[in-house]
């Protein structure tokens, strides 16, 4: 079997605060192939974000990182700032969630972007990296690239801002694309628009892609597989088609079930009673089992490892559980 | 009109300068009454100091009609204890205050900018040293200190202007290091980073060019504030030296002979002058960078 792309294995993040190191994750497993897209979900404070930046080597020095990251088969994590200067930009580039603050405001998108061509091809000429320039424009459907390159970013949309952010990172064909919720900050129809360019992204150049989210709806129409995060560990994994059919973790279930429906006509919302723990204050058990419906004493007791269920993998007591299987398709 | 599709026609030139100058005077709205008060007087007077030797009718050094003559049709200002015309001196005076706030400034600002802007980049003992250095320097009361390190150095132009850098530096490093903590924060250089962009290119690309606009309006304050201490440091006798007719200078000589209040009168109505356009200017420039003093949107 080939070397995934990026294969992340027993990834640690710790945070220091006033009472002690704090872990924000702990023992993330995570693997992109070529050309796939990858979903990864959790709420807000769940370690989505926190991994990812782990894997780009931006996290501040205080940050304890410790597992393997493995970028192509070569071993990322903790290697030279030389080193990672090299595969930054070129072979992995990362989309940011907000697109009015991404780019710099005193450079017209003209210069930002050229400078990203310029800095990972040292022969161009001036007339290739503005022709090369232009077409990454045009291959991100911004209208009249001709007339844009010389504009300021205040003098663009959201959305188009975010186009522009989505050209420059994909300037030098990186392999990875790590968006972090590239369309959290974008209108309902601009999230469709930008959603299609990630897609023609991944068809057109087999670009690998990392969708860091907490909008579902987004994984399933793009990703192939979804890992789901839930204070700082895999709640599940697997394939989307399945794990959206029967999810095998009550938190996946829980998400789920939380999505508003176009068919439902109820008026409530689904919500997930309470909220996540803080880092200071994680259960000795299942981190999830004081929100969970099918919670048993056991997991209050202990952690539950990752067991291959079908075609996910789950870290639930009960996922094995033939009986709690059935009742989770119908949330209470 | 056919219109190809690469056309330029809606695209129209960019209002450069003259753009920026039209657009700073309508954001100031009723302010800009001192600012373009202080615009007229600083301009007037550069103009005034790079042209005077053409037309002078009197020589600056030289004798220019009877000595302590209060102000006349022949001489606007009177003349001094040596019969040399007031008004003249006072003009020439230009061409030595004003060159002498321009090189402090300039030299001062590189340099606190320079060190300001590493320390706040790379944090850690190099901020700490250079931090510490700038502290030290504060501490000392400006007026002091450049005393003390023009009287080591000896009187003197040249050695007025050193000390008033050594006094200035600090001020713009500790401006120009909070500036860089603050963009450093900023998403767009994180961005930056991701793209693969080295260090000193980070600093000099994504993070500097973000932190000028509190140093500029900093210096046109602090103009206005280096020619006074500068003609201080001449007033007592450590500056510029007679027969140079530098203001504090004249001021100086003004006071030997108080009762001829006309002496010392130009060149306290050049320092006033300066100063309060500088700080006029300063204001205007502050108000217009800064959104918080923004009135309207």
């Amino acid at each position: 079997m080939a070397v995934p792309l990026l294969d992340i294995k027993g990834l640690a993040v710790t945070i220091p605060t006033r009472g002690g190191e704090r872990a924000a994750v702990s023992n993330v497993d995570f693997s992109v192939d070529r050309g796939e897209v990858v979903g990864l979900v959790g709420e807000s404070g769940s370690g989505k974000s926190l991994s990812m930046l782990a894997v780009m080597g931006l996290l501040p020095r205080q940050f304890g990182v410790s597992g393997s990251i493995r970028f192509d088969g070569e071993e990322i994590a903790g290697a030279p700032e030389r080193r990672l200067r090299a595969l930054r930009g070129r072979r992995i580039a990362m989309v940011f969630q907000d697109p009015m603050t991404a780019l710099n405001p005193v450079q017209t998108i003209g210069a930002q972007i050229t400078e990203m061509i310029r800095l990972h091809n040292a022969g161009m000429s001036r007339a290739q990296v503005r022709q090369k320039a232009l077409s990454l424009l045009e291959a991100v459907a911004i209208p009249a690239p001709e007339r844009r390159f010389d504009q300021y970013p205040h003098e663009f949309s959201g959305g188009m801002r975010q186009r522009v952010v989505i050209a420059i990172a994909i300037a030098n064909d990186p392999d990875l694309l790590i968006a972090d919720e590239p369309t959290t900050a974008l209108d309902v129809t601009i999230q469709a628009q930008i959603m299609e360019i990630f897609a023609g992204l991944r068809a057109e150049r087999g670009m690998a892609i990392v969708l860091i989210t907490h909008d579902l709806g987004l994984v399933a129409g793009l990703a192939d597989r979804m890992s789901v995060l839930y204070a700082g560990r895999i709640a599940e994994r697997g394939p989307v088609g399945p794990l959206f059919a029967a999810p095998r973790h009550p938190y996946t279930a829980s998400l789920l079930a939380a999505v508003p429906s176009i068919d439902d006509v109820s008026e409530r919302l689904h919500a997930i009673p309470g909220t996540p723990p803080s880092l200071s204050e994680r259960p000795p058990g299942c981190a999830f089992a004081p929100r969970c419906d099918f919670a048993v004493p056991a997991c209050r007791a202990s952690e539950p490892d990752l067991t291959r269920v079908g075609g996910s993998v789950v870290a639930c007591h009960r996922a094995n559980d033939p009986a709690f299987a059935a009742r989770l398709k119908e949330p209470a | 009109m056919l219109m190809g599709p690469t056309t330029h026609r809606d695209v129209r030139p960019r209002p450069r300068l003259a753009g920026a100058i039209g657009g700073f005077f309508a954001r100031l709205g009723w302010r800009q009454v001192p600012v373009m008060f202080a615009a007229v007087v600083l301009v007037a007077l550069v103009l005034v100091a790079l042209t005077i030797p053409l037309w002078t009718p009197y020589d600056p050094i030289g004798l220019a009609g009877r000595r302590l003559q209060p102000p006349s049709a022949a001489h606007w200002l009177g003349t001094d204890a040596l019969g040399r015309d007031v008004l003249v001196r006072t003009l020439f005076g230009a061409r030595y205050s004003l060159p002498i706030a321009a090189v402090v400034l300039v030299v001062a600002v590189g340099i606190g900018v320079t060190l300001g802007a590493l320390a706040g980049f790379l944090g850690g003992i190099v901020d700490n040293v250079l931090m510490r250095l700038a502290d030290i320097t504060l501490a000392f009361p400006p007026v002091l200190l450049a005393m003390a390190i023009a009287a080591s150095l000896g009187p003197g132009l040249v050695n007025t202007a050193l000390a008033l850098i050594i006094v200035w530096w600090p001020i713009y490093a500790r401006l120009m290091r909070a500036q860089v903590l603050n963009v450093k924060k900023l998403d767009h250089v994180d961005a930056a980073i991701v793209g693969g962009v080295t260090p000193a290119r980070l600093l000099t690309h994504h993070i500097m060019p973000l932190c000028w606009s509190p140093i500029f309006v900093n210096m046109t304050m602090d103009v206005g504030q280096v020619i006074l201490l500068a003609a201080g440091l001449s007033f007592i006798g450590l500056g510029a030296q007679p027969p140079t007719p530098e203001w504090g200078q004249m001021i100086a000589e003004g006071a030997s002979n108080f009762y001829c209040w006309w002496i010392a009168l130009g060149p306290g109505m050049a320092i006033f002058l300066v100063s309060l356009s500088s700080n006029f200017l300063g204001d205007g420039l502050r108000d217009v960078a800064d959104p918080r003093t923004r009135q309207g949107g």
